[in-house]
């Protein structure tokens, strides 16, 4: 019994720190600014209507191709030896210590009309091409940014795929090909849905990567609640009001998925 | 020659950079119950995933019923194999996991169903097709894996340590089980173990292995009685080994004693191993034996006790029915017949 | 691995270190703009006498390794204490130590805001100076680390030996006693990836320091923030350079010695497979 007050700390840190802040945004959602119960900002949420939908198409593009991307990377280096795989691991995670924002002014520099693609392109008389401040530009920024979040629960799941498994299958007569459908697919379903959501909540939420690779007419969702906080729109209420509603909105999808039920969740996370 | 089923020929292979068999040959008979045993690291399972399929030999060829089958991937072999930790797909239930061979061939569903409840009912596990793998017990595991495998109808099945992983009564239930399915269905099997005692009650033929290389091929009862060195004596069951030397044919020394054995064809006062299996003493009294000694420990064994004996400057193990006390002198005589004269091993083999 | 496998891997290394690459190669470039036009190593002697990008780096790094071993002493004490939960309380403890992870970052950034605004207009009102600055940004670092320290020390404590803890104090430990002596040794591999993986999500972290930081002291990311919307200064390039640079070194080093380690142990395998064999 006395065990459980490890906890304790934690838990009162948990509630000051991230129960309150959360209670915060929904009870500015339905006030105005003199402190008083109103449903106008969720109402006027629904201006934005447009870039909600643009948020979420260009996630789910996003996390597609994270996805196609991203498994066979993870399918590899599950199956590498496990000296390989943990390089391959460390080499995923590393990038990170190059700072998030400058890895995405990086590729400023590579997409730009005078960047590193177009002056190749340069050289056999092409282009210059429109590559910066495109959707397909942000999209790139968040496969980019994102795709860790894709491989790292789809390797830890992988992992555990024995290799006996796959040699049974084989032994049973199944082609390589129908290996990875019929045993190593339906086994690596659940860092699929981990992925999926790892990868879907960043993008859908970013304000970084449509504001320095999609120019001023890619706004997203995170560039309009960043708007209302720190931007020249100042407006807490209506900000807390989008931030609820995309909260929502995350939830649904999460539960959706089947992504809070799942027993061990914690191990695939990481 | 053509009830000759699977043929290794000088068969290399490596593991980790490291070669672990070294020109193997081997031909196995059909329906054929025969063991690959050896200690961990003799190449006996290598042997086994280079008949399936799983690994390539570096030398050598592989002949399946006469033809050559060097390069033929697993799923094109008719040959199936039960894993070590059975390797059941924990994403499908009972009846996905014994079908699966049949839907890769693409067999229609009726057929499909008949012959798996057919295999649920030889490997006794009749109305356990919606299971989930995952609430099975180890045994069940095993004749789900069992099942997946024979399903597939292959001429020759392979078992990994099978039974490894299961509790010493259910290994003993397995054992026969399994002997019976193979007379039942007639095919060929080979089955890979450590453990002396499981090879000597199920097979056929026994191949003794040591550092990717076959010591010794026999029935259980040859390999038993006649080991053919110190090794493959102290691997199969106990035994009493002991530096000899050959005066002359039929006549050994050891332990001081000289003693009438059957073995003949030594050289002239060559150094041997004598092996002598406990349960071969009789013991006498003092006076009588030809080997003395004093009891120096006394264990009962459930049918006999085990008794350690000092004498002639060894320590002795005697299997007996009959109790002895700690302490008291005793004798031991032998007969020709309970003594195996064995060259001894050279060094590097040690 | 077959080599279709290693073109694929290589390509999508070569995706995933291009911006680095170019990072790095403009780190040395003579002009200021992003075109290369010349190598230089003026903006690695320049960075040590800029006092906003050697404070940046000092605040990331302060921030970093505070909140990193606050959070990995009250994660680790956490975790034991979930490990003995059971049922409804465990899973909504658990359900709220997700929330920082899956909760999408910007919301978990404005929520401090708000949290810090509403602290700072209650505690200014009964005269508590309270300003945003290295409180806020070490509080809510802290609070987005905790987790993953949580997370990777909780499945350590699964796998360990249920009646370890037992044991210890059947041979005279106390609770204390039991965790700093026994337990402890156990899920230490949690506990050191729990601390690396917060101390490098607190470096790359943009967003949640973005909304809680202060005017005076800033972390790298908001200073390079505030940059590109004009132009990223080489030196940032060059610190980062730098920074990149010492991890790959310790990275490097550790894979060396583990591959070491494991020749090693598979040697000593070898000979005790001998052994056992020769008997």
């Amino acid at each position: 019994m006395t065990k459980k007050t490890a906890a304790y700390p934690y838990l009162a840190w948990a509630l000051l720190f991230i129960a309150i802040p959360l209670g915060l945004i929904i009870y500015f959602s339905f006030t105005d600014g003199a402190g008083s119960f109103t449903f106008e900002n969720i109402i006027r949420t629904g201006r934005y209507f447009n870039v909600f939908i643009k948020s979420i198409w260009l996630s789910v593009i996003s996390t597609a191709i994270c996805l196609l991307i991203g498994y066979p990377v993870a399918y590899l280096m599950s199956r590498a030896s496990s000296i390989t795989g943990r390089t391959l691991l460390l080499l995923i995670m590393l990038p990170m210590w190059m700072n998030f924002l400058l890895r995405t002014y990086g590729w400023m520099t590579i997409l730009e009309n005078n960047g590193i693609i177009n002056q190749f392109f340069g050289l056999f008389g092409l282009g210059p091409f429109e590559l910066i401040n495109t959707q397909g530009a942000v999209v790139v920024g968040m496969v980019y940014n994102y795709i860790p979040f894709m491989i790292l629960p789809l390797h830890s799941v992988m992992l555990k795929i024995g290799n006996d498994i796959l040699e049974a299958a084989r032994d049973l007569g199944a082609s390589p090909g129908r290996v990875l459908t019929e045993v190593v697919f339906p086994m690596s379903l659940p860092g699929i849905r981990t992925g999926i959501i790892m990868v879907f909540v960043p993008s859908v939420s970013t304000f970084i990567i449509s504001q320095m690779l999609g120019g001023g007419s890619n706004q997203l969702i995170g560039d309009i609640i960043e708007l209302q906080f720190l931007g020249n729109a100042y407006n807490p209420n209506l900000g807390s009001a989008i931030s609820f509603v995309l909260m929502l909105l995350v939830l649904l999808i999460m539960s959706v998925s089947g992504f809070l039920d799942d027993d061990d969740l914690e191990e695939k996370l990481l | 020659m053509s009830d000759i089923i699977i043929s290794l020929q000088n068969i290399s292979a490596e593991y980790d950079g490291e070669k672990v068999i070294d020109k193997l040959n081997l031909d196995i008979r059909d329906h054929e119950f025969v063991t690959f045993l050896g200690p961990s690291g003799c190449g006996k399972t290598t042997t086994l995933r280079i008949i399936g399929g799983f690994i390539e030999p570096t030398e050598g060829d592989v002949f399946f019923e006469g033809e050559k089958i060097n390069g033929l991937p697993p799923f094109k072999r008719n040959v199936n194999t039960v894993f070590q930790r059975y390797a059941l797909f924990p994403h499908l239930d009972v009846y996905g996991n014994i079908a699966f061979g049949l839907k890769q061939k693409k067999v229609p569903k009726d057929e499909i169903r008949t012959r798996v409840s057919r295999m649920l009912k030889l490997v006794n596990l009749e109305g356990y097709e919606t299971r989930k793998v995952d609430q099975l017990s180890g045994g069940q595991q095993q004749r789900v894996a069992i099942a997946r495998a024979l399903i597939n109808e292959p001429k020759v099945l392979l078992l990994d340590e099978p039974l490894g992983a299961l509790d010493l009564k259910l290994r003993k239930e397995m054992q026969l089980e399994l002997k019976r399915i193979q007379q039942t269905l007639g095919i060929t099997f080979v089955y890979v173990t450590h453990d002396q005692e499981e090879a000597l009650t199920m097979s056929d033929r026994v191949l003794v292995m040591r550092r990717g290389e076959i010591l010794q091929t026999g029935s259980p009862e040859d390999i038993y009685n006649e080991p053919i060195n110190a090794f493959v004596a102290d691997f199969i069951g106990e035994s009493n080994i002991v530096d000899g030397i050959m005066l002359e044919d039929y006549l050994v020394e050891f332990a001081g004693v000289q003693f009438e054995c059957v073995d003949a064809g030594f050289g002239s006062m060559e150094d041997v191993d004598v092996v002598i299996r406990p349960e071969d003493f009789k013991m006498v009294s003092v006076e009588e034996g030809q080997i003395k000694g004093k009891v120096e420990s006394i264990t009962f064994k459930g049918v006999h006790f085990e008794i350690i004996m000092d004498g002639h400057g060894y320590k002795w193990m005697i299997h007996s029915t009959q109790s002895r006390e700690v302490g008291a002198m005793i004798g031991l005589t032998l007969t020709p017949d309970d003594i195996h004269i064995m060259h001894k091993m050279k060094e590097d083999e040690v | 691995m077959k080599t279709w496998a290693k073109t694929y891997l290589g390509v999508f290394l070569t995706f995933l270190y291009a911006p680095i690459f170019v990072l790095i190669l403009f780190s040395f470039n003579n002009s200021k703009g992003r075109t290369f036009t010349g190598f230089t190593g003026k903006w690695y002697a320049q960075l040590f006498s800029d006092a906003a990008v050697l404070d940046a780096m000092f605040t990331t790094l302060v921030v970093a390794i505070v909140a990193a071993s606050v959070a990995t002493i009250m994660g680790t004490a956490a975790a034991i204490g979930i490990n003995n939960m059971e049922g409804r309380m465990r899973s909504s403890v658990m359900s709220m130590t997700y929330l920082p992870i899956i909760n999408p970052e910007i919301i978990v950034g404005v929520s401090f805001m708000l949290l810090f605004v509403v602290a700072k207009n209650i505690l200014n009102s009964v005269g508590i100076p309270f300003q945003f600055g290295w409180i806020t940004l070490i509080v809510a670092h802290i609070t987005f680390n905790v987790p993953y320290v949580i997370l990777s020390v909780l499945p350590k404590l699964r796998q360990m030996d249920a009646s370890l803890m037992d044991a210890a104090m059947d041979l005279g430990c106390n609770h204390w006693q039991a965790f700093s002596k026994v337990i402890i040794h156990e899920i230490k591999p949690g506990i050191v990836s729990g601390f690396l993986m917060a101390i490098t999500f607190s470096v790359d972290d943009f967003v949640v320091s973005y909304f809680t930081t202060g005017a005076k002291h800033q972390t790298l990311s908001v200073l390079i923030y505030a940059m590109t919307k004009k132009r990223v200064s080489p030196e940032i390039n060059a610190i980062s350079t730098l920074l990149f640079g010492v991890v790959l070194l310790v990275l490097v080093i550790i894979n060396i010695s583990e591959r070491r380690n494991l020749e090693k142990r598979k040697k000593a395998r070898r000979i005790a497979m001998q052994e056992v064999e020769g008997r």
